[in-house]
């Protein structure tokens, strides 16, 4: 009875065909943006292209590996981006030099202390106090002390923003920034999966892509912090700047951080996958009861990889704004920043980190090329209306990148249906 | 008084508005939810659809709402409807229904759904622009002012002609899903599907025609609420994402797959919306002898800005999802 289905058997030393066609074709067409948008342009897509990797890695373990659907990866990113610019931007001598950041302090300090007592009141019980009142105590507390506080800040960010400007940055070294932003982004993603990831996966599609909205919304209207739409630049790269060594080059040394940033991730990544605690994330993803009866606590693994997945996010995000050297709230669009990374990852093969990657820079060529493209499309469609007699209204330009919206949705809607395992599909070893 | 009445204009009016906006978004979101088993990320759209529909049939027949005296635009609801009724069922046939056939998780029509929301964001944007635009075409908005009977209220209560539209029309949808739920032949049908797909099949019931009934009936009360909005304030191609929160906060709140309960959660959150963007300072002003100074120095005493009001909805979720994650009415589907 050694009759072994197909799919049950591990594949074992199977010349990877499929892989080197994709990889060979997206060589491909990288070779040929060189050659008709030069090396400088090209490799500034390229970058590109590598930060929305490790944003793609980030979104393949929530999804692939836990199938978890975080709908908010733009206020990951723009958490990263944020830190990133704190961190690494030149201190502003107007607001260091006065007694405002003494006053922000003090703001502060009041905002841990009412954050204590509102605390301290939930706890209540524990000395004795009815249940209800604890929480009727809790509740006027909180919204008392909550105004209190809310206009405490209000003070000391308006005198920011009249005298010095904005806060400023720390001018510490780039790679402090990213650190934090992708821990800053790993905590906000801890608080959310502590409240969703016990239920149904719906909600956590729902509150991530509420908090996403909320990030933006505050980096955006934080001015005294980031100077909102007025937009901060130049950041400082980790590498040498176009102006010392020339565009190609120095983007081509961005480039090589972040390779190597995507190399020891993948690597990493590839480690965890295929270690026990991969096994046991499958497991979950698989099949959640069973592996409930197998004595595992889902909610906690759940915990984990959602957080690890924010991480890379946040890092990713940094690595965005720290390239693009503008931090700019507004320029964080849901289409960018989180449907786009979806399309990467379901597209190149969720679970599957290879694929993954290979989906982030074939999306990413794409995309860039279809800006030109529809414009040119909807140029001919204007001329084949002219000649017609059909009156085209005035803002084109603007409505044929519309058009690229829809393209990323009927892509998602196509590959759910037709591929849902992707292109580059993960590789399930089984042992028949 | 004038406090009174400014409280009365900008909590009790503005939120009945945005309330009744979300109750009927959040109705459909939860049939949806209850029949399908999935969040129903489109929906937001489907409201701009209905509204872009009564745009375009409105600019077409600019004269048809003379004969009544109404707006062009709420003789044309009805045939938007119906589009927009069409257009949900068309999507369900393309786009859900084989990956339902596939047998594929909720979470995975999640984002089949976000995929549709891109599609149609990008057709209405592609046709409609990008800036916003009025849907009283030839019309003229009635402002009604109503003088309060009490001595010293000078200011009047403000409420505009599609306010009270909205109000009549909300009133008679719920009213009539109430009927059609409860004494209907396929309203109990729904139910049973709702409570038990597989039972509901084995006991004779037609799946599929409830599967289209239910996205008729999402499908008509979005038009309606996207209209309605639109004719409050103006058609705005991107209105759909700023509605998607707090419709889904309602749905939750109201216990998911609770008809009625998403309408008291539309309100919930609505009424929740306007109290915290409310400058209570305004309220304490009569009474500014009697209290201490500091209170009254700072000027503003509201909760958030009005440019952190979607903080609102999301700190009702949260709150909602780590206190009751049934919602306040015990929904069925968690």
């Amino acid at each position: 009875m050694e009759t072994k289905r197909a799919d049950t058997v591990a594949a074992q030393s199977r010349f990877p065909l499929r892989e080197v066609l994709l990889f060979a074709a997206v060589l491909l067409a990288v070779l040929a943006v060189y050659a008709a948008m030069g090396p400088a342009y090209s490799t500034r897509m390229l970058v590109e292209a590598a930060c929305y990797a490790i944003l793609a890695l980030g979104l393949t373990i929530q999804w692939g590996y836990a199938g978890q659907f975080n709908a908010g990866v733009m206020g990951f990113v723009a958490l990263g981006g944020f830190c990133a610019m704190f961190f690494s931007f030149p201190i502003n001598p107007d607001f260091w030099e006065s007694e405002l950041p003494g006053e922000l302090g003090l703001a502060l300090l009041y905002m841990i202390a009412a954050v204590l007592v509102v605390f301290g009141a939930t706890r209540l019980d524990r000395i004795g106090v009815p249940k209800k009142l604890r929480t009727l105590l809790a509740v006027i507390l909180g919204l008392v002390l909550y105004l209190v506080v809310v206009n405490a800040f209000r003070g000391v960010t308006d005198q920011i923003e009249s005298r010095a400007g904005f806060v400023g940055g720390l001018g510490l070294p780039v790679g402090v920034g990213w650190v934090v932003g992708g821990a800053l982004a790993g905590g906000v993603g801890y608080f959310i999966g502590r409240v969703c990831l016990g239920l149904r996966s719906d909600y956590l599609a729902i509150a991530t892509l509420g908090i996403a909205e909320i990030i933006k919304a505050f980096l955006k209207n934080s001015d005294w912090l980031t100077r909102g739409t007025a937009t901060v630049s130049p950041l400082p790269w980790p590498v040498p700047g176009p102006a010392e060594v020339g565009f190609t080059l120095a983007r081509a040394l961005y480039l090589s951080v972040t390779a190597v940033m995507i190399a020891a991730i993948f690597f990493l990544l590839s480690r965890a996958y295929h270690a026990p605690w991969g096994r046991m994330i499958r497991a979950i993803r698989d099949n959640e009861i069973s592996a409930a009866a197998m004595g595992k606590d889902i909610n906690k693994r759940r915990l984990e990889i959602f957080v690890l997945g924010c991480i890379l996010m946040g890092i990713g995000g940094a690595a965005l704004a720290s390239f693009n050297s503008m931090f700019d709230p507004q320029g964080y669009l849901p289409l960018n920043h989180t449907f786009l990374v979806l399309v990467m990852v379901i597209l190149g093969g969720p679970g599957n980190n290879l694929g993954t990657i290979f989906g982030a820079v074939a999306v990413y060529i794409i995309w860039i090329m279809s800006a030109p493209m529809a414009l040119y499309l909807m140029d001919l469609a204007m001329a084949l209306g002219a000649g017609l007699g059909w009156e085209t209204p005035t803002n084109m330009d603007s409505r044929a990148l519309q058009a690229r919206v829809f393209v990323i949705g009927l892509l998602i809607t196509l590959v759910l249906r037709y591929a849902p395992k992707g292109l580059l599909p993960e590789k399930v070893r089984h042992h028949g | 008084m004038n406090e009174l009445v400014f409280f009365i204009n900008n909590v009790v009016i503005a939120g009945s508005v945005s309330g009744s906006i979300y109750a009927i978004g959040a109705v459909g979101v939860t049939l949806i939810f209850s029949i399908m088993r999935f969040a129903h990320f489109a929906h937001g759209d489907m409201m701009t659809f209905g509204a872009f529909m009564v745009l375009l049939l409105a600019t077409a027949f600019p004269a048809a709402g003379d004969a009544f005296g109404v707006p062009s635009a709420l003789v044309l609801l009805p045939l938007a409807m119906a589009l927009t009724a069409l257009l949900a069922v068309g999507i369900d046939k393309a786009f859900y229904k084989p990956l339902r056939a596939h047998g594929v998780k909720p979470i995975v029509l999640v984002i089949g759904s976000l995929g549709v929301t891109l599609m149609l964001q990008g057709l209405i944007r592609l046709f409609a622009g990008t800036s916003g635009q009025s849907l009283y075409i030839d019309d003229r908005k009635e402002i009604f002012r109503l003088a309060l009977p009490f001595e010293g209220a000078r200011a009047p209560v403000v409420i505009t002609e599609p306010q009270l539209y909205l109000f009549v029309i909300t009133l008679v949808a719920v009213i009539g899903l109430h009927v059609f739920l409860s004494r209907s032949r396929l309203g109990k049908a729904m139910r049973a599907m709702s409570d038990n797909p597989d039972l509901a099949q084995a006991s004779g019931i037609n799946t599929n025609t409830i599967v289209a009934v239910t996205w008729v009936i999402a499908g008509g009360l979005a038009a309606i609420a996207g209209t309605l909005l639109s004719l409050d304030v103006t058609f705005k191609p991107d209105l759909s994402f700023f509605l998607l929160l707090p419709i889904f906060a309602a749905a939750i709140v109201g216990g998911v797959g609770h008809p009625f309960g998403a309408v008291a959660g539309g309100f919930v959150v609505g009424f929740a919306e306007t109290l915290a963007v409310f400058n209570w300072s305004v309220l304490l002003r009569p009474f500014r002898d009697s209290l201490p100074s500091w209170l009254l120095e700072s000027g503003n005493l509201a909760f958030v800005g009005t440019e952190y009001k979607i903080v609102v909805p999301f700190f009702i979720l949260v709150v909602i999802l780590v206190w009751r994650p049934t919602g306040i009415f015990k929904g069925k589907v968690i």
